[in-house]
């Protein structure tokens, strides 16, 4: 099974419950936990264990090679993300702009543009006490996160079977990047704060997954700060409400100092609970 | 005309609380714009009334036309985004994929695929409660090109700010640092750092500013939830004086942000707190700052 936990407002607690939901269910189960939010992975700072691999992530980006080049300028015709001008006489690689579709150097007359591997992260896999962890980390200065999500879920697809309970923390947002850490997922879990801007970051997150046509249900986050407005939207909309997690300061101060939450206190603990039998027990 | 961007690193700080409470002192000596255009909350609290509105058009998808079509494969041998599947004999394109590369109707010996222009969001510009103009924008579900989004944001507000001859145009940016983030920082003149004293708020806090800096743009910092852990909030103003961060404000933990946003209220108008003296204390701090520049 496949579980992505996304939200559309940042700092809802995705991470907080990415991270101790795969502890809790490693008790049981066999887990792995990957952090897609590669502009900003947080998972590993909740994490020890020990590194099994750590290697760089490429994009294939072209390469001028000039030897049979006519400067036709075909390449800079077919490219329509502008990553490549032809001046009077070389070729210019905007790598930053490329988005590796290879028509330029496919449909190259003379081979003038190889397809190279670029750095734009990197992928870490460990071992935690009980389940395993991988991260994406995305450089800084690179532009397009999607690449390497997509990579990082491959590489948790080819290393774990399907008896793996597989759980994705996303980035925040609405856009490509959750549309990515989304798609190929059983079920999304949006995570939000019962507050106007959970509310309406919210709405925007439950459209995206329409879209989609993904399986989706809320976690409420500090339940009791705000209002019953997010619980009345679920209800109104039939969104499954999985679990309600209390507005605790205790809950703040256990995530600010990197530990996990469920062990100390047992309303947390109560709402994996929630979780776990929402799901039939990752059966 | 000076530009200030708000950006976190990671999301649930406090940034669009802290931008609109800026917004709140200043009234309509400043122009605003609202870059966090995949989850724009901004005009919550300002009472934007949605003014004017724009179709924002980006991107292009792929279609198919089946009368023309051969299916004979070869767009769906070029498509490096897996965008091209046969559903019932026929090729079809799923626009959810479709990177817009126009690579395989270059390639179509019947030209039967064209290209066509999406509507990627809808592009606002609001009067707000405190007498100044805000751009603002809301992206599409499930469209990309958010970055081109934030620039249009950016560019628009820009006028706004430039148009009505204001002193400060204040830039609510987005999570992250990729391509959203990147286009939020373009041409600023400071940006503010807003941090939590947790160890994601340190960790993401460090990643953002090696991005301010590549940029060449000076930053000052806000700590929120300071009393959160003593330890990290050290770690933090640690880190900024290695750096030469200024700190304007820090924050304590309190739920005012929230009391607040639930009336739909800046911090700065509801009522007192000690958070209001401290926000218009950082407020003036960094005009101070930025005129000085």
């Amino acid at each position: 099974m496949k579980i992505t936990i996304a939200s559309g407002k940042g700092g809802t607690g995705k991470t907080t419950l990415a991270t101790n939901l795969s502890a809790y269910l490693a008790m049981n189960k066999k887990v792995v936990l990957a952090d897609l939010d590669v502009e900003e992975p947080n998972s590993g700072l909740f994490i020890k264990g020990e590194l099994v691999l750590e290697k760089a992530c490429h994009k294939m980006i072209p390469q001028w090679v000039s030897d049979e080049c006519v400067l036709c300028g075909k390449c800079e015709e077919v490219c329509n993300f502008n990553a490549i001008v032809k001046l009077s006489e070389e070729i210019l690689v905007f790598p930053e702009l490329c988005h590796s579709c290879y028509a330029c150097s496919e449909l190259c007359p003379t081979g003038s543009l190889p397809m190279m591997p670029q750095k734009m992260g990197a992928l870490k896999h460990v071992k935690a006490d009980n389940f395993d962890f991988v991260e994406g980390r995305l450089d800084l200065g690179e532009e397009q996160a999607v690449p390497l999500i997509g990579q990082v879920i491959d590489y948790v697809d080819e290393h774990f079977d399907d008896d793996v309970v597989k759980i994705f923390d996303a980035p925040p947002g609405t856009s490509c990047p959750v549309i990515e850490a989304s798609r190929g997922s059983d079920f999304v879990v949006l995570v939000t704060e019962p507050t106007p801007f959970g509310l309406n970051d919210l709405k925007l997150a439950v459209g995206t997954m329409r879209v989609l046509k993904q399986k989706f249900g809320v976690v409420i986050n500090r339940y009791g700060i705000g209002d019953a407005s997010v619980e009345h939207y679920c209800e109104e909309e039939k969104i499954p409400l999985i679990a309600k997690i209390p507005n605790d300061r205790n809950i703040a101060e256990l995530y600010a100092k990197g530990t996990l939450i469920y062990p100390e206190h047992a309303p947390f603990k109560a709402a994996l609970d929630d979780m776990i039998t929402f799901f039939g027990g990752f059966k | 005309m000076r530009e200030i961007v708000v950006i976190s690193g990671k999301g649930g700080t406090g940034k669009t609380s802290i931008t609109a409470s800026f917004a709140y002192l200043e009234k309509e000596n400043c122009a605003l714009g609202d870059c966090d255009v995949d989850a724009a909350d901004m005009h919550l609290l300002l009472d934007a009334d949605f003014n004017h509105q724009e179709d924002f058009y980006s991107g292009e998808v792929a279609f198919i036309d089946e009368d023309l079509c051969t299916n004979c494969g070869e767009c769906k041998a070029v498509c490096r985004f897996d965008a091209i599947d046969v559903i019932d004999e026929q090729h079809r394109v799923d626009p959810i994929s479709c990177e817009g590369c126009w690579y395989c109707s270059r390639v179509c010996p019947t030209e039967a695929i064209s290209m066509k222009v999406q509507k990627a969001g809808d592009f606002y510009i609001s009067s707000t409660k405190t007498g100044n103009k805000m751009a603002h924008a809301k992206l599409g579900f499930g469209a990309e090109n958010s970055g081109k989004l934030v620039a249009k944001v950016k560019k628009e507000a820009k006028k706004l700010a430039e148009t009505g001859q204001k002193e400060f145009l204040l830039i609510d940016g987005s999570p992250g640092t990729g391509c959203p983030v990147i286009s939020s920082l373009s041409g600023a003149d400071l940006a503010v750092l807003v941090t939590e004293a947790t160890v994601s708020g340190l960790h993401d806090l460090k990643r953002v500013y090696e991005l301010v800096k590549t940029f060449n743009i000076k930053a000052v910092c806000i700590i929120n939830k300071f009393d959160l852990n003593a330890g990290v909030s050290e770690a933090i103003e640690l880190f900024l004086a290695e750096e030469e961060i200024p700190m304007v404000a820090k924050l304590p933990y309190d739920e005012t942000f929230t009391k607040a946003l639930a009336q739909a209220q800046t911090i700065v108008e509801y009522g007192e707190s000690g958070l209001s003296t401290k926000l218009e204390e950082s407020w003036e701090n960094i005009k101070v700052i930025v005129r000085n520049m």
